[in-house]
């Protein structure tokens, strides 16, 4: 009985990258290219894989990763592009080979690394479905078996005897999809392929997912889509530059990645006053977010409260102003708009000078995912708009499975644009028969 | 209520018995590696559908379909025998020319085509060997099993032509699977080598239709073997693994003087080193195929 299911110790990779030589005369120049026929033959020979292109840098996609995982445990692989994500889940699949540690496997693997592999044009949707599960590993009797869900699945029952040249850039990579999904492994790895059709079927296919990650297969899920990962994943692994820098539950992970110096998009400042969005009555010289502890975070607690902060300069007294917030979520939506209701200044005329407003927002009342702030105001008596800066900074609510958010126990998707919690109430009665 | 009972009785997957999982360690080959023949044959289905979608997908795509497995052959039997036959009077063992030279033109057409396809297999199924494991030697070797279905039907072609010209099966028949396995080994073996030095240097691939040329001329396809008197050349000759072959096609179906003997047993040994020092480099290199295609 085995208590692992991936264990990598020491795992690194080694690519060659192009930089030719440069010669400083033609006559260097020459004789290089009568030699290097002779040179390409050896290296041929020896067994050596650099190509015609005899690329002499190296560079360590990965170098010296250790991990171990469970069976059973659905792991995130996040990190920049280029962070040597892919490579290691090439390794694994055995695409390609380690140049130094190991990694021991217990099960099989199916990867899904590209949707649609070995797909035929001339074939038609049914052979084609044949094909493609018989190189990502199902038996035949297994596509027999299943071949009537991945249909109903892929929404192209209609064409399935159609070859496939006809259908819509959709509808292949929907039957690619369907077949992929129904891969039986004991170990699962994804690389990013989630991110194929319209909206309504990358929520099929997350769903997929989450069933399958039910179904307590182990899983290593290679994305860019942050609440998917965190959805999908308890645990996740941050890649910097081929070497592995987090370990840990997923939220706090991913809270790391955001935060790892992307370009702050929690802050904004506008130092030139000419810059700075207003007109000669006040200028907005900052926007923020900041956590509870008063932290520029671009990456929030969805259980913990989130301050919005903008600073202006106000250059005449004597008028009303309303600065108002607007939230939007990554779809697009507003969120909610929030005007000043600070009683110190409401209907009061402002001195000149330099303000910060801050809104508290309270915690277990965003929904998941990448927020917009748009920072505004309003002088009253005119009702003139001063300055509307749309979408100034950008933060990221990350919900954990701990037990005391809405998500309670419930690692699925959860819909909505706002994320309350709400005080919930249960009577009992213990009579059956349903008389009251 | 009913329902949620029999929702509740609905089992998901049981997460698989870790008991007799299949276990393998990753790491860094260094040298020579092993054919893992094992592997090749739990990977056999796979096989078979690659197999099966290079004939499907050649039938489906040209308007001639079937019919340009027959007509290849035939027809350059035809203008040969013009040509050879006729204006040049090449001598053909006391055989009808035609007869004689399509006997030979059916396996290496078999040959010539199915390693000049096998050898652009690895390049030109880049995107799998990219993105899916399995062992990269299925790709040129069902390309080569692939070319059984257009042997099949030239064969066909070339039965029809020993009823015509009177030729009757003789009991050395038995021995023609024998020439067909030594021609796929051969054209296994060629492509091997040089499918994995097409992945390094794609010009390789531009060399084929020389070797192929090249090859075509020393074998006897519209010259017979005794035309070279000399011992010594001759024996040197028979280092060309399909003079065997054709000898051997030509013993077997219209019993020629050219008896199994010294000939076909250097082919075959020729045969047997091409392949398997094929395999054995094919096998060292294949961990940089992904990497490098």
């Amino acid at each position: 009985m085995s208590s692992i299911s991936i264990r990598v110790e020491g795992l690194s990779k080694q690519y060659y990258i192009g930089r030719s030589p440069k010669f400083s005369t033609i006559r260097e120049k020459i004789v290089d290219n009568f030699k290097a026929p002779f040179r390409r033959a050896g290296n041929l020979m020896r067994g050596q894989a650099t190509g015609a292109a005899e690329l002499h840098e190296a560079i360590w996609a990965l170098k010296d990763v250790c991990f171990e995982i469970k069976p059973g445990e659905s792991v995130g692989i996040i990190g920049r592009n280029g962070a040597g994500k892919s490579t290691l889940l090439k390794i694994l699949s055995r695409i390609t080979q380690p140049t130094a540690g190991y990694a021991d496997i217990y099960g099989r693997v199916g990867a899904l690394l590209e949707v649609g592999t070995g797909f035929h044009p001339e074939l038609t949707g049914r052979e084609n479905v044949y094909l493609n599960g018989s190189i990502l590993g199902m038996a035949r009797t297994e596509i027999d078996r299943k071949f009537d869900e991945i249909v109903d699945f892929s929404e192209v029952e209609k064409f399935i005897d159609t070859p496939i040249k006809h259908y819509s850039s959709g509808m292949t990579v929907r039957l690619a999809f369907a077949v992929a999904a129904h891969l039986e492994p004991e170990i699962l790895v994804i690389d990013e392929v989630l991110s194929v059709g319209d909206a309504a079927f990358q929520k099929k296919c997350l769903n997929k997912m989450e069933d399958v990650e039910q179904s307590g297969r182990t899983i290593l899920f290679v994305s860019h889509n942050m609440p998917a990962v965190t959805r999908l994943c308890s645990r996740a692994i941050f890649l910097q530059q081929g070497q592995l820098l987090m370990d840990g539950p997923s939220a706090e992970v991913v809270g790391a990645y955001l935060n790892s110096g992307l370009g702050t998009t929690a802050a904004r400042e506008w130092n030139e006053l000419k810059q700075a969005p207003g007109d000669d009555v006040v200028r907005l010289r900052a926007v923020r977010v900041r956590a509870e502890d008063g932290e520029v975070k671009e990456a929030v607690d969805i259980r913990k409260p989130v301050r919005l902060e903008m600073e202006y300069d106000l250059f005449e007294s004597g008028f009303k102003q309303m600065p108002y917030f607007i939230v939007l979520n990554q779809e697009g939506t507003t969120v909610f708009t929030s005007i000043d209701t600070d009683p110190e200044w409401r209907q009061k005329p402002r001195p000149a000078g330099h303000y910060t407003s801050t809104a508290w927002i309270p915690g277990n009342y965003l929904a998941e995912g990448t927020h917009f702030v748009s920072a505004a105001l309003r002088s009253q008596d005119p009702m003139i708009r001063r300055f509307h800066e749309r979408e100034a900074i950008a933060f990221h609510v990350v919900d954990s499975t701990e037990g005391d958010s809405v998500r309670v126990d419930h690692g699925g998707h959860l819909g909505g644009v706002v994320r309350p919690f709400l005080k919930w109430e249960t009577e009992y009665h213990a009579n059956g028969n349903g008389a009251r | 209520m009913q329902l949620n009972d029999e929702l509740k009785n609905i089992n998901l997957p049981a997460p698989p018995e870790l008991g007799d999982v299949p276990y393998i360690r990753i790491q860094p080959s260094k040298g020579w590696v092993s054919i893992k023949f094992k592997e090749l044959w739990a990977y056999r289905e796979l096989l078979f559908f690659l197999i099966w979608r290079d004939v499907i997908v050649r039938y489906k795509q040209t308007v001639l379909g079937a019919s340009w497995a027959i007509l290849q052959p035939f027809i350059s039997m035809v203008v040969f025998s013009i040509f050879f036959g006729r204006l040049a009077k090449m001598p053909s063992d006391g055989i009808p020319y035609p007869i004689f030279n399509y006997t030979a033109m059916v396996p290496w057409t078999l040959f010539a085509t199915r390693m000049a396809l096998a050898s652009n297999s690895l390049v030109g199924s880049a995107g799998m060997i990219k993105k899916i494991y399995f062992p990269r030697l299925a790709l040129p070797l069902a390309t080569i099993v692939a070319g059984l279905v257009d042997f099949a039907l030239a064969f066909l072609v070339l039965i029809g032509m020993m009823f015509y010209y009177g030729f009757a099966p003789t009991i050395n028949i038995i021995w023609l699977p024998f020439f067909l396995l030594l021609a796929l080994c051969a054209a296994l073996g060629a492509s091997l080598w040089l499918s994995a030095m097409n992945v390094q240097f794609r010009d390789v691939r531009y060399t084929i239709p020389f070797i192929t040329q090249f090859w075509f001329f020393i074998t006897p396809v519209v010259y017979p073997t005794s035309l070279i008197e000399n011992p010594l050349y001759a024996a040197l000759y028979s280092l060309n693994p399909m003079v065997g072959v054709i000898e051997g096609f030509r013993w077997a179906l219209l019993g020629t003087d050219t008896a199994p003997s010294f000939t076909i047993i250097i082919s075959a040994v020729i045969t047997l080193v091409l392949l398997v020092s094929g395999a054995m480099y094919f096998a060292r290199m294949e961990k940089t195929f992904a990497d490098v295609v």
